[in-house]
């Protein structure tokens, strides 16, 4: 065959003290339900288009609460192979390259929901759209890559810039406004680089920003800055990939320049100019103990500035989740996880899931 | 001044830049997936080419993590050697992704896939992972096989010798020692374990059938009922029954695999578990793939021997 054909379908099942599963768990492809969810079934294509060019297509069929389905084309794009200068450019529909969560699939996630502030920061779906990223491997004897994605600003998951969605974070009805220059893009740096600490340790530091219109108003920006770090050991003699411990952890930063505009709840209101700032962070350890049992721990916050309207999106919160997940193979997944959530002025709360997930056909290999 | 001073300290930081389709006058930087391709890539290659190879000696060569160093390994290779066979599967593609490489790309000279000339072994028949994780294109541990490390060896110094020419006659100097060196250790080999042809073995996993066609031993069973399954107290009875009616005495067990559960079942058949490894350098004193091979021979023999 001259592509790899891969599926993976993930399940949900569990109980939450709140009824209203999806105001707390607000992931797109998270637990949404008191009972069973269907969150996230995707079909993976790839394969090498000419000496020149790899591609990668990634369909999602979700289905939701209500019982109606819904089909998202996640990411479809090409990747050169052969540039001089050790260039790469990618180009079409694909996750943004910011921090590391971000470009993640559902079904590679260690825990079996999106962390706080990636929801905060790029919405329920993750940042990712249409556009393209050139990166460069600089020519040092440890790994250093620089890159650059630039996407459209507009879309449902361009959350944090032109979105429907965006009146969650700024609490206004939305401006049109065009496309002006290329200032009216999205623009994703980020600088990475790794070590190996010793032999059976590796260590890898990220930087990102993104920055682009939003549409608060017709002339406003938003900035967001993110550093990532990921540490993991592995045993010498690691049967399978275990034993290992690993540590990932995501600062975020968002600077949102709000315009004077209407309150998108009360007709007759106007919110003033001002700066929202949000922020937040996540760290997550994992020790891999023995064949296909992992035990995870993750403590998170976020949380924002005051503004000049209320907003239980807006909410500080800490949430603390233990997991352990079981692999009966490498194609499939068992996970309880429990979660502590609290969220300042609406209260405490606690969810149990279980997560079943299953494998068909090729699976991709997972970027470190 | 401030300038000058600034510059040179990046200059001097960051190294000197490779092209992506140029070799270099110098060392052909030569890299393995495994450090048994490694080994004959040393042999052939003599002080022509820099060997590295990518997984550890002691580490299980289907889990190795894709981390970023080794993207710039491949990143400056001159020559990739994989084993193929789906054996790096789960790790090699997203680290070639990222190596952008031209030298080592697929059909590339500076690709050598060590599978493309092995008769293999255990091709399934149907694609059905309820049988475990079966490498769809056979058993992909063929390099246990002397015979297919010669024919490994002779694949590389082609290769070699096309992305470095002027080397040709030293790649096939070094590929003429080593198959001498080989063909003479193998006559040993055989005549030692000769008289143990039909003996009775059990391996953890499914990974020393080339050794068992090779040298006529028979492997009764795994301890993994499957391949990739951890064993189970259901399949280890059964095990113990058939090494015991099989008078099965001997358990191979490599570095990364679980020794207690190998323990446990020689325990109770009064076999002996042997410490042995498929990689060079995981035991002390098999830095060479030949050292390997006779440690490997000598601590079989040596098992086998107790028995009779």
């Amino acid at each position: 065959m001259y592509m790899n054909i891969g599926f993976s379908g993930l399940m949900d099942a569990g109980w939450s003290s709140t009824a209203d599963v999806q105001s707390l768990q607000r992931g797109d492809h998270d637990p949404a339900v008191r009972g069973f969810t269907v969150p996230n079934e995707e079909i993976t294509l790839d394969g090498a288009v000419d000496p020149y060019f790899k591609g990668f297509v990634d369909i999602v069929y979700k289905i939701d609460p209500e019982g109606e389905s819904a089909l998202e084309l996640e990411e479809a794009y090409i990747l050169t192979t052969s540039l001089p200068a050790n260039l790469q450019l990618k180009a079409g529909q694909f996750y943004t390259e910011f921090g590391r969560q971000n470009q993640q699939h559902p079904h590679a996630w260690v825990f079996v929901d999106q962390p706080l502030v990636l929801n905060r920061m790029f919405g329920p779906d993750g940042m990712r759209g249409q556009g393209a990223r050139l990166s460069w491997l600089a020519p040092t004897s440890w790994y250093t890559e620089a890159m650059v994605t630039v996407q459209n600003s507009l879309g449902e998951t361009m959350y944090s810039f032109r979105s429907e969605e965006s009146s969650e974070i700024h609490g206004g009805i939305p401006a049109e406004r065009e496309v002006r220059g290329g200032g009216d893009m999205v623009v994703v740096p980020r600088l990475a680089t790794s070590f190996d600490l010793t032999p059976t340790q590796t260590l890898l530091l990220g930087v990102s920003g993104a920055f682009g219109p939003n549409n608060s108003g017709t002339s406003n920006r938003t900035s967001v800055y993110g550093a990532d770090l990921y540490w993991r050991w592995k045993s010498a003699t690691a049967g399978q990939g275990f034993p290992f411990f690993s540590l990932q952890s995501e600062v975020l930063y968002r600077r949102y320049g709000a315009a004077e505009r209407e309150a998108i709840d009360q007709a007759t209101v106007t919110l003033p100019r001002e700066t929202i700032g949000d922020r937040g962070a996540y760290t997550q350890v994992l020790w891999g103990i023995r064949p296909r049992i992992v035990a995870g721990l993750r403590a998170e916050v976020a949380s924002g500035n005051t503004t000049s309207f209320d907003s239980e999106l807006r909410a500080d919160r800490t949430r603390i989740s233990p997991n352990f997940t079981l692999y009966p193979s490498e194609f499939s997944k068992v996970r309880l996880q429990y979660n502590y959530d609290d969220r300042k002025g609406i209260g405490r709360d606690h969810s149990i899931w279980l997560q079943f997930e299953f494998i068909l056909g090729a699976h991709a290999a997972h970027r470190f | 001044m401030k300038t000058i001073a600034l510059l040179s300290f990046a200059a001097a930081a960051l190294g000197a830049p490779r092209g992506t389709t140029e070799p270099l006058a110098a060392k052909l930087s030569v890299v393995a997936t495994t450090p048994d391709l490694a080994s004959l890539a040393k042999a052939i290659g003599g002080d022509a080419v820099d060997v590295k190879a990518l997984a550890k000696p002691t580490e299980d060569s289907h889990f190795v993590d894709a981390k970023p160093s080794h993207i710039v390994t491949l990143n400056r290779a001159d020559v990739l050697i994989e084993g193929g066979a789906e054996l790096e599967l789960g790790w090699l593609p997203p680290l070639l992704e990222s190596a952008r490489n031209s030298r080592i790309a697929a059909g590339a000279p500076g690709r050598v896939v060590a599978s493309h000339g092995i008769k293999m072994l255990e091709i399934p028949e149907t694609f059905d992972r309820s049988k475990g994780d079966v490498h769809a294109l056979g058993n992909p541990h063929f390099m246990i096989d002397p015979l297919n490390a010669k024919i490994i060896a002779a694949d590389i110094a082609d290769h070699l010798a096309q992305v470095d020419p002027k080397s040709a006659d030293v790649f096939k100097a070094n590929l003429q020692a080593f198959n001498t060196a080989l063909d003479a250790k193998l006559a040993e080999w055989q005549k030692q374990l000769a008289p143990y042809r039909g003996a009775k073995i059990v391996t953890y996993h499914k990974d020393f059938v080339y050794l068992a066609e090779r040298f006529g031993l028979v492997v009764v069973e795994t301890l993994e009922p499957k391949p990739g399954i951890a064993p189970s107290p259901a399949h280890l009875a059964k095990v113990i029954t058939t090494m015991r009616a099989e008078k099965a005495r001997v358990i191979l067990v490599q570095p990364y695999q679980n020794r207690r559960t190998a323990e446990t079942v020689a325990r109770q058949t009064d076999a002996v578990v042997l410490d042995v490894s498929q990689q060079p350098g995981a035991i002390k004193g098999t830095d060479t793939y030949l050292d390997l091979m006779d440690h490997l021979v000598q601590t079989l023999v040596n098992a086998l021997q107790g028995d009779k």
